[in-house]
């Protein structure tokens, strides 16, 4: 079954921030967010945490889809989360995708990542523990 | 903008940090500081909310740490210099309590020319009951006159 993922489908805090959906990429969501006052931190630049935001979001997204997908409850407790910052986040759009390593029983092995131009430099990673049941 | 003070003063700075800004919209408050660590908070609001309803999102308080890292550096340092963050790792103990705001205690137990390293937690009631532990990474740009131009040429981290 491919059942669309909609704004709906996100967290207060990611549609407050200004997070939406930019599509499906295979099974996974692509989220997205432009650059504006809720994002910026260092003058004209993305604030660490708004990216962390937008890796961690995204990361849920992938889970949740996949969670629905296999008919499970939708239990996502994190567990932890480790960002690596590669490039500072300018003053555009940006996407993040979020990608399920390990699914088991009773948690889950993320990784995301976040882009703006190019999709092939990533400007920040995340690698997430979730529990799952 | 006026000109900076003399010396970094993590109440003072927090001033102008929070008027705008992701810290500006997540409602970021002064709470406590010392020589080498700062303590912020962030109240509880409704549209801050994460997959637990009646939760804080993680979220915030990832951007609540970050930027109590930042401020504990420069409060270590005793100067407003660019700083990046590198790696941030965030591990969690427990939700914060429904409708509880979290505070962010961060200490900067080390600095070199290039590097700041912190540790923290992010507690609701009793420091002694985290809801995180958080250890991050920064890079330090521009930390001194002779650097000013590196810090004019926006330089970040891969630049």
């Amino acid at each position: 079954m491919s059942r669309p993922f909609l704004e709906s489908d996100l967290p207060a805090y990611a549609q407050s921030l200004g997070i939406s959906v930019h599509g499906l990429d295979g099974e996974y969501p692509v989220l997205t967010v432009a650059f504006g006052p809720t994002i910026e931190g260092r003058p004209g630049h993305f604030h660490g945490g708004a990216t962390a935001g937008l890796l961690e979001t995204a990361g849920y997204a992938a889970l949740r889809r996949v969670l629905l997908r296999e008919q499970r409850a939708l239990t996502m407790k994190p567990i932890n989360i480790t960002m690596q910052y590669l490039a500072a986040g300018k003053q555009l759009q940006t996407y993040a995708i979020g990608r399920i390593t390990r699914l088991g029983r009773r948690n889950a092995n993320i990784a995301a990542e976040a882009w703006q131009s190019d999709r092939a430099r990533p400007i920040a990673t995340a690698v997430m523990n979730i529990l799952t049941g | 903008m006026s000109a900076p003070p003399a010396r970094f003063d993590a109440s003072e700075a927090a001033k102008f940090f929070f008027r705008g800004g992701h810290t500006g919209w997540l409602g970021l408050e002064y709470s406590a500081h010392g020589e080498d660590w700062v303590e912020l908070k962030l109240p509880w609001r409704e549209d801050l909310l994460g997959e637990p309803a009646e939760v804080l999102a993680s979220g915030p308080i990832i951007s609540l740490m970050d930027m109590a890292s930042g401020m504990a550096i420069w409060q270590t340092k005793g100067i407003f210099s660019p700083i990046a963050t590198l790696d941030l790792r965030v591990d969690y103990q427990r939700p914060a309590r429904e409708r509880a705001a979290v505070f962010g205690r961060v200490e900067c137990y080390r600095t070199t020319r290039s590097a700041a390293f912190v540790r923290g937690i992010a507690y609701d009631d009793q420091p002694s009951d985290p809801v995180a532990n958080i250890a991050g990474v920064f890079m330090v740009i521009g930390t001194d006159a002779r650097s000013k131009e590196i810090a004019k040429s926006e330089g970040d981290a891969d630049e």
